[in-house]
């Protein structure tokens, strides 16, 4: 597995906010690059499986713990 | 000698934080309010004059006559806050010495931060702003008009939609909507961020002939062509671009150090305080606070602010805290209406729009003006059983 080539912290941040980042961050990133992102909002689940499906970039990992949620995106090639 | 009290700004949170705090304090505290303009400003009433329903006078009183007679109003623009020392610098020179600071600057537009936004769309988040856009509507003779969010946060979430509404409306009054598409643009995958509120307005919006394009977050705006681009790579061509612009808070709090780097100020959810500071407070739009930027937040707001100063003057124990509280109201055209109430803890669950929402929204336009003097908070049928 490929190393993540930015993190993008949005623990904290209300919905719509992770999305919004999160689509700002990735246009900075080359194609097939990941992208981890942090946050604490239980609204970015959904979102965030939405989001990659709407957008195709792939959503190659998600995770929680201790009420941080963890995604790992992957740029679309 | 009375505590000296500054407060910056005479919007909702500034005005009322200013009357609660005289009514409670009386000879203990001298009140003393700072705003450059002296005019207050009802601003949801921009969506009406955006529709030609209201001009700009209904929407503005002289700032003096909504205060109490002991507050002292200081027209004038708060340039800087030095908080070493406790003194506010004004843009005309003066200073004011103060013990306990509120900061109620609200929040401004920053269109000039999204390529083409200035040249290539409209908003309704200013006077100037709503009458341009009455105007480009008054040409519109029918096409495309796309309506979006082209920063986070902005002030009255719902009003982006209240807007689609009307304008679905008003298209209609004028006979022109059967030679118009309107399109919602959402940051989201559904209509509104909030999900009870999206589930509701949702089947309305359909039943209405409104599209909605999902996850559009607004890029630039190309001015020449009329296209809007998305983060996400779409393009849309609009006859009409109606986009909510990106705010951030004043520059008072930039230049006074007292802001994060979208200009607001970092604030304790529940005391209200500026984090790191016991004597210095915000409220309303001005706060980073993850919640909706509205006039009923500052109206909330006010009285922990108030109730927490009175605290710390007469060396009692704080017991006031914010609890996140919110009431918001949604037309949803149609002289129909729905309400958003929730707090920190509590989503909302709002009720199915109906004419009598549509009456209370506009009893509270007229009894703004009424109860923001005397320093109430007007409260609403159902409100009790979360009141405080
Ligand atoms: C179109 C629209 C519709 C809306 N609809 C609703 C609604 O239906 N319900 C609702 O609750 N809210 C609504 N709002 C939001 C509401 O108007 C604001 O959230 C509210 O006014 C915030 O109050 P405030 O006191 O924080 O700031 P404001 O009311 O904006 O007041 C800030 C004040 O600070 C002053 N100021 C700025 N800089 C300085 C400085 N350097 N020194 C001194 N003074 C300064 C300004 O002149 C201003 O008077 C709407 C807003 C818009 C634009």
């Amino acid at each position: 597995m490929s190393a993540v080539a930015k993190t993008l912290d949005v623990k904290g941040l209300n919905c719509p906010l992770p999305i919004v980042k999160t689509a700002q961050a990735i246009k900075e990133l080359a194609a097939g690059d990941l992208l981890e992102i942090l946050a604490t909002d239980p609204g970015a689940v959904p979102d965030f499986n939405a989001w990659t499906k709407s957008t195709g970039n792939e959503l190659v990992e998600q995770s929680e713990e201790a009420g941080v949620y963890r995604f790992v995106v992957k740029k679309k090639g | 000698m009375p505590a000296r009290i500054v407060i910056l700004g005479g919007g909702v949170g500034g005005t009322l934080a200013a009357n609660l705090l005289t009514k409670e304090l009386g000879r203990d505290a001298k009140v003393t309010i700072v705003d450059p303009t002296g005019m207050h400003v009802y601003q949801p009433g921009y969506l009406y004059v955006a529709l030609g329903q209201a001009n700009g006078q209904w929407l503005s009183r002289d700032e003096r006559t909504l205060l109490r007679r002991d507050v002292d109003l200081v027209v004038d623009a708060a340039e800087r806050v030095d908080t070493d020392a406790g003194i506010v610098h004004l843009r005309a020179g003066g200073s004011l010495p103060y013990d306990h600071l509120v900061v109620a600057t609200g929040s401004r537009v920053v269109p000039e931060q999204v390529p083409g936004l200035v040249e290539g769309s409209y908003h309704f988040y200013t006077l100037e702003g709503a009458i341009r856009l009455r105007e480009a509507l008054r040409q519109f003779r029918g096409g495309r008009i796309h309506i979006g969010i082209a920063g986070i946060p902005y002030k009255c979430p719902p009003a982006p939609i209240e807007f689609t509404f009307m304008v679905e409306e008003y298209l209609r009054k004028r006979g022109i909507r059967d030679r118009s598409e309107i399109t919602l643009l959402s940051p989201l995958n559904r209509a509104f961020t909030i999900e009870s509120a999206s589930k509701l307005v949702t089947p309305i919006l359909e039943q209405r002939g409104v599209k909605i394009e999902t996850f559009f977050n607004v890029e630039s705006v190309d001015p020449s062509s009329g296209t809007v681009t998305s983060l996400e790579g779409q393009k849309l061509e609009s006859d009409l671009l109606v986009l909510v612009p990106p705010h951030r808070g004043s520059a008072v709090v930039e230049a006074s150090g007292l802001g994060d780097a979208g200009g607001w100020v970092p604030t304790d959810r529940m005391t209200l305080q500026r984090e790191g500071f016991e004597n210095v407070f915000a409220i309303g739009d001005a706060t980073n606070l993850p919640i909706s930027k509205s006039g009923s937040t500052a109206h909330f707001e006010a009285p922990v602010v108030v109730s927490r100063i009175a605290s710390l003057i007469k060396g009692t124990a704080p017991k006031a805290n914010y609890g996140g509280r919110v009431m918001c109201f949604l037309e949803t055209g149609n002289r129909k209406s729905t309400v958003l109430r929730f707090d920190y803890e509590n989503p909302p669950t709002p009720p199915k729009p109906s004419t009598f929402w549509h009456i209370g929204k506009w009893m509270f336009n007229r009894i703004y003006w009424v109860t923001l003097p005397q320093g109430r908070i007007p409260e609403m049928p159902g409100d009790k059983r979360r009141a405080g």
